[in-house]
Formats: C-alpha cells, structure tokens, sequence
C-alpha cells in the first residue's frame, strides 16, 4: 500500500471534531440517495408497528403517533458516501416511548426496521432505546419531505444514515441479529460512523 | 461470477423479503493497490481511468468502487465510483466527472498519470447489478450511464446485446459519456440542448421511453436525485411495477429542477 498519493494535498483541514474519519462536511446540502422508487406514503393510511418479541405488539396511526410526547434531536448526521451534514435538526418521536409501551421481551437483542418499500435495516436494540432513535416527521421544522423519507422515517443519527430507514412502518423485534438490505448487499451490520464500519468485514 | 444461467434472477420483492432463502450474492472485494494503465480524457470535464488489479475479484456490471487518496499528513479522501469495462476485461475501467471543487475526482482528472498506484476498494453493491441473466430495461442520465456501459459491454461478451433496452441521456451530445459506443449499440439517445435528426432538444418524456420492455423487465435508473426521481416516475407510468425498478441516485441534492 503507497504511503500516500503523490501530488494529492485534499482541502484545507478544518480540524471539526464533529466529522468522524473519512468523512467531510456537505454544508447546506441534503444529497439524496435511495434504491427503489420514491413511495408516495398517505398519512390516513400510514401506520407504526412495532412486534415481534415484545409482550404487546402495538400500532399508531399518523394522529395516534402524533399525540406521544415530543421529542427533538439536534445534531450531526452522516453517511456512508462520506458526506457529513451538521447541526440538523429532526422532530418526532422517540422510539423509546413505542418500544415502552410494547414492552421488550428480555430475549429481544435486535431490531428489523421495515419502510412501505420493503427496505429493511438491522440494528442492536441497544443502539436504538436510551434516546438514540426517533420516528420523525420534521426536518429543520418543516414536514420532512418526501424524498428525505417523508412523510415519516426512522433517525438513529449515530449510526450511517442508511440505518435511519425512509418511509419507516414497523420495527420487529428478534432474539439474533437479521440482515437486512443494505447489509446483504455489502454494508457493515452495525455502521458506526467512528470506527468506519461502512462495509461488510470493515 | 454470474447469477447461475438458466437460474432466475430473484427479483427485489424476494430481495426484500426477509425471509427470502439464500440468494446469490454479488462478489466483494477489499482493498488493493492498482496500477494506472491508462487515463484518458473523453470530455474536458471527465477522466476515464484504467486500472491494472492484482488479486481483482471480478466485479457484476453496476457494482462501484471506492478511491482512496491519501496526502503526505495522512488526511485521506474516498469516494465511489461506477465501473465502466466489463468482468472479463482484464483491466478495471473507471469513468469520473470532474466536479466544480471535486477534491477527488479534480485530482483523478489533473494530477492522474500511468504508473501511477491507487488505492481501490471493490467491487462493492449488490442491487444495482444486471448479469445478463433476463431482459433489462437501464434509463441513465449523465455520468449514470456508467454501470450501463459495463452491462452493455458485458452483454457483448455474451452476445446478448437482445437482452438489453437504453435509454441515455445528457444535454448534448458531447456531454454523454461514451456516446459513440451507446449510439453504435442502439441506444435511445435523449439531449436536453441538442435537437437530433430524430428528437427536438427536451428533457426526458414518456414518449422517450415508448415501447421500452417493463413488464418481466428489470428496471434500471442511475443519475442525479432529480433525473433518478423524474425516470423512476416515468418508467412506472409507463407500467413498471415499482418493486421491479431499481434506483441508483448519485451526487448533490440539486435544485427544482434535474439538469436533463
């Protein structure tokens, strides 16, 4: 392996300790990136389920999902195609209070997360509770839109963003970890922007 | 390296489905060292590269590779990009746009020379990938006919050109990455600022994709969000059932309207 690349200096360094490695800063830019067509997903229709090993499968509707308490997250967000976006903010849910009132089964160690599209993405439970996950409808306080995963999607903004799955309907609780799309297809199973997990064996 | 012959390709409904049985997996590679054979410059705004591997592992035409430069105080850049040559060139083609401030893809074009080694990592991606095993339907816009150059190429090694439907766009003609061997393969050629002796400049319509296979077809779309957005519709429109389209979208979020 070269030591380094010859005539290759890279942009000025700016020493942010928000960007993990690898990583730069993409400003106002919001790059979309998805692998299916874009759904139109119908509020009176949508739902959020959350099942599997837990003691009480349960679904919100749009209103339903709306009257649980709040919750903002501000912050950084990065993906593995090595763009970064900092301080954005998201409104919604947190994934704490629907994974509560379903009630995790103690043989519950991850989560199937599944959008209307069939995209799926696999998580630790423990990287989504304790305030590390939303279901979020807003972006910098307007409705999130459609091709950002609006109306509805997952955020876990610690993660590579294809964690936060688009157009997010149903988080499935299991006992073993389960891939899914991205993670068949070559993408790191767990995806921590900081130690680079972005593909398989990384 | 090919999903079997004769074996249908699962479509992305069973790709989808957790539990979908095992299914053939598209090959992936780690890094390597390659060697610069070759940089060419197609256009005063692209950079085609290519690459002697060692230790290649063959790649399926759609899969990407990750460039790796490194500066003299360790700060590295990576970004992907669309493989042009087909699995049973010997050598790894490469097609880069060189961005306005691209910090990777201004030094491949500039500073790039043969012998030069450059670290790569691939192939990687397995859903944008058509092998030849059924008929494709590939709509590109821009630089996002990279991945159908290598199924093109890929379907000439097989002799089942048949096989596959393009439908490539730019906004000239000059602009269109590999527009020579597009044209002489057939493929439908949509220009934005360009009339041709067949179609007055426009962006992209349904009529451009008039009587292109859908049905039992899989659907392929690669270019910028709003290209990507715009074919997607129209392919669905046209009767694409949109579990059957697959999307590869690339590069800024851009403004209201896509380019071409």
């Amino acid at each position: 392996m070269p030591g380094f690349t010859r005539g290759f200096t890279g942009r000025a360094r700016r020493a942010d300790p928000r960007l993990p490695p690898g990583q730069y800063d993409v400003g106002t830019d919001f790059p979309v990136l998805t692998a299916e067509v874009t759904p139109r997903v119908r509020t009176e229709t949508w739902t959020m389920t959350v099942d599997g090993l837990v003691e009480r499968p349960s679904t919100w509707s749009w209103d339903e999902i709306h009257a649980l308490p709040a919750s903002e997250y501000r912050g950084d967000i990065h993906c593995v195609t090595t763009w970064s976006k900092l301080d954005t903010s998201f409104g919604g849910v947190s994934l704490d209070v629907l994974l509560d009132a379903a009630g995790p089964l103690p043989s519950a160690t991850h989560v199937l997360a599944t959008s209307t599209t069939g995209y799926t993405t696999n998580l630790p439970l423990e990287d989504v509770t304790g305030g590390k996950a939303w279901i979020v409808w807003t972006h910098d306080g307007h409705p999130l839109p459609v091709q950002h995963g609006g109306p509805v999607r997952l955020l876990v903004p610690h993660l590579y963003f294809w964690k936060s799955a688009k157009w997010i309907t149903r988080v499935t609780l299991l006992d073993h970890d389960q891939q899914g799309f991205w993670e068949r297809n070559g993408y790191h199973d767990h995806g921590d922007p900081w130690k680079q997990e972005r593909y398989s064996g990384d | 390296m090919t999903e079997p012959a004769g074996h249908p390709v699962p479509g992305p409904a069973a790709l989808f489905d957790p539990g979908a049985p095992d299914l053939p997996t598209a090959p992936i590679g780690g890094w390597r060292t390659a060697i610069v054979h070759s940089v060419r410059h197609p256009t005063p705004r692209s950079v085609a590269i290519r690459l002697d591997v060692p230790d290649r592992v063959d790649h399926w035409p759609g899969q990407h590779y990750v460039v790796r430069l490194t500066a003299e105080d360790g700060y590295t850049a990576s970004r992907s990009y669309s493989v042009a040559s087909a699995p049973a060139d010997p050598q790894l083609e490469l097609y880069v746009e060189r961005l306005e401030d691209g910090e990777v893809s201004s030094f491949l074009a500039d500073e790039l020379r043969p012998g030069d080694p450059l670290e790569i990592r691939g192939p990687i991606g397995g859903w944008f990938v058509w092998t030849g095993g059924r008929p494709a339907t590939a709509v590109g816009g821009g630089s996002g006919v990279v991945p159908f150059v290598s199924m093109l190429r890929h379907a000439v090694d097989l002799d089942r050109t048949d096989l596959l439907s393009l439908v490539v766009a730019a906004r000239t003609l000059a602009d269109l990455p590999y527009a020579d061997e597009l044209r002489a393969a057939g493929a439908r050629i949509v220009l934005s600022r360009e009339d041709r002796p067949d179609r007055p400049a426009g962006r992209l319509s349904a009529a451009d994709l008039a009587g292109v296979p859908v049905a039992g077809a899989r659907c392929l779309v690669c270019g910028s969000a709003g290209f990507a957005e715009t074919a997607s519709r129209l392919l669905v429109d046209a009767g694409a059932d949109p579990a059957q389209v697959r999307v590869e979208r690339f590069g800024p979020s851009g403004g209201p309207a896509p380019l071409f």
